[in-house]
């Protein structure tokens, strides 16, 4: 019999966790059917630190289930999904509030709380849950505003904000708590080509500047490729998103799922020459 | 057809009780969100007064001038307050108050959850780790479990106000007969009794508003069928708990 321990103390498997090349999220022969309808079969793939991956796949085709899946909102019916080097696949749903404190998601359409002003739904996990001073929250709060650029609105409603500003929010509260890793569930959606891309931009600067490891569900194909093949760099104290170079391109994994299978797997010049007839009818 | 609907049922009754069973362990363990319980209390006491006001008087009022006919074919107009008394605190007061809670609070509550459901917004509750029954659903049945009976007490007393009015003035009953009459109706049993059934009221009201709102799908128009699924539901509840309420506190008060 092994003298090894069965599980590593937090302190030790944090490390692992925080190093170079660490999972962050593993499928492993994950499957789920609603009734006779087969939403995920036999779905198998690692997210690693700092990384992206982003999943293709027609309207339901089970991309944003694979997030709910994350989150411990559903269960799959098979197959085993670790997150951050816990297994959340059998966890009650106490214990998932744990391993959702360094998750963040934003939702298609944001899905901002409508009764509350920008500021209470971006700092809601911090007011709600901690015990925080209030000033440190408003400045919490404040720092990521500034980081999406929406400072200004911080006492506005939802209501008011424009459907990119309201993905802007959504996407500093996920932040708000500096999770490790990031879940997008069609964040543009229903965006013009310039909101998009500077929503894709925000996506690029919390995986390169923050070390957050990102999981994407889209199909717009354009952003996808954005975000697989720009980087954010900081000079000078600003800013500045430019083409990636080849080594971090290859990052960026795309995933193609058609009919609850992965039918592609590969970066972005891989996905590009693809021969496959689905791949290239969805590709064009 | 017919499995498909017993089968539903069954799906929706299991669900309900895991609600119930959550609320009830969320109820007694941390965390408490207390700004919210109170803004409930707000919500479901304070704003459905004037309703309730307005349904106890006319109540009072019409039960007094049906119940004075019905005592002239006996000579017994002045133990009209007798009659309405007892009517209001036992029965009248809980079932139409609660009814009126219904229409006004779980229609309220399936609608305002309903919408957080299809918006995504309870899933990003729960995203964000925050378990929606402490939040959303726990302060609500606290505040229904305290208004109710505090609500259904106003409302009988506002009816026996209204009685009043009818009896002195249009039967001509005069004001101490009536109010003599009002006490000496009244057991002590009658008024635990009114007093212990909008408990159990307020508890289906509040849980089916909160459980039919909590399963809401497909969209608005989705939202508008949780919405008159509460209020049909819980109306059907509330006469149903009332009646078994009843049998019970009678098999154990009125040995």
């Amino acid at each position: 019999m092994s003298d090894a321990p069965d599980t590593l103390d937090v302190p030790a498997r944090d490390a692992i966790l925080d190093g170079q090349g660490a999972p962050a999220v593993v499928f492993d022969r994950v499957s789920l059917a609603f009734d006779d309808k087969v939403i995920l079969d036999e779905v198998s793939f690692t997210l690693l630190l700092g990384h992206t991956k982003l999943i293709l796949g027609a309207s339901g085709a089970g991309k944003s289930t694979v997030l709910r899946l994350i989150l411990g909102l559903l269960r799959p019916d098979s197959g085993v999904i670790w997150v951050n080097g816990e297994r959340v696949d059998e966890m009650s749903e106490a214990e998932l509030m744990r391993v959702r404190g360094h998750l963040g998601m934003v939702f298609q359409e944001g899905a901002l709380f409508d009764s509350l002003t920008v500021r209470e739904n971006v700092g809601f996990k911090l007011y709600e849950e901690t015990r925080l001073p209030l000033e440190q929250v408003h400045a919490r709060v404040e720092e990521v505003l500034g980081f999406v650029g929406l400072t200004d609105y911080i006492d506005r409603m939802p209501s008011e904000l424009s459907g990119g500003q309201r993905r802007r929010v959504a996407i500093a509260r996920a932040m708000t708590v500096k999770p490790r890793i990031l879940l997008y569930d069609e964040p543009t959606t229903g965006l013009d080509p310039i909101t998009s891309t500077s929503i894709d931009e925000e996506i690029i600067k919390l995986r390169d500047l923050e070390r957050v490891s990102s999981i994407v569900v889209t199909h717009q194909l354009r952003d996808a490729f954005y975000v697989a093949t720009h980087t954010a760099v900081r000079e000078d104290g600003r800013v500045r998103v430019e083409p990636a170079d080849r080594e971090k391109c290859q990052e960026a994994e795309f995933i193609m799922l058609r009919d609850g299978r992965i039918c592609f797997e590969g970066n972005a010049t891989e996905l590009r020459g693809a021969t496959d007839d689905y791949l290239r009818t969805f590709l064009s | 057809m017919l499995e498909d609907r017993l089968k539903r049922a069954a799906l929706e009754t299991q669900e309900y009780v895991r609600l119930c069973v959550a609320v009830a362990r969320a109820s007694v363990t941390r965390p408490y969100y207390r700004h919210d319980i109170v803004e409930q209390f707000d919500a479901i006491g304070v704003g459905s007064l004037t309703v309730v006001l307005l349904t106890g008087l006319f109540t009072g009022a019409v039960l007094a001038l049906q119940s004075g006919l019905t005592l002239d074919q006996f000579g017994a107009r002045s133990e009209v307050g007798r009659l309405v008394g007892a009517s209001m605190i036992k029965e009248l007061g809980p079932v139409l108050t609660a009814l009126m809670v219904t229409g006004r609070v779980g229609s309220g509550i399936a609608a305002e959850l309903g919408s957080m459901v299809v918006t995504e917004q309870i899933n990003a509750l729960r995203a964000l780790g925050t378990d929606p029954i402490r939040k959303l659903v726990v302060p609500r049945v606290l505040a229904g479990l305290v208004m109710v009976p505090a609500l259904t007490a106003i409302s009988n007393g506002v009816g026996m106000a209204g009685a009043w009015i009818i009896a002195t003035g249009q039967l001509g009953v005069a004001s101490s007969v009536y109010w003599n009459s009002v006490w000496l109706g009244l057991y002590l049993e009658d008024v635990w009794m009114g007093l212990i059934k909008p408990l159990f009221l307020a508890f289906a009201i509040v849980t089916i508003g909160c459980h039919v709102g909590l399963r809401t799908t497909g969209g608005t128009q989705g939202v508008g069928k949780a919405t008159t699924r509460a209020v049909v539901a819980g109306s059907v509840a509330v006469l149903a708990v009332d009646f078994f309420v009843t049998k019970l506190l009678i098999v154990l008060m009125y040995p």
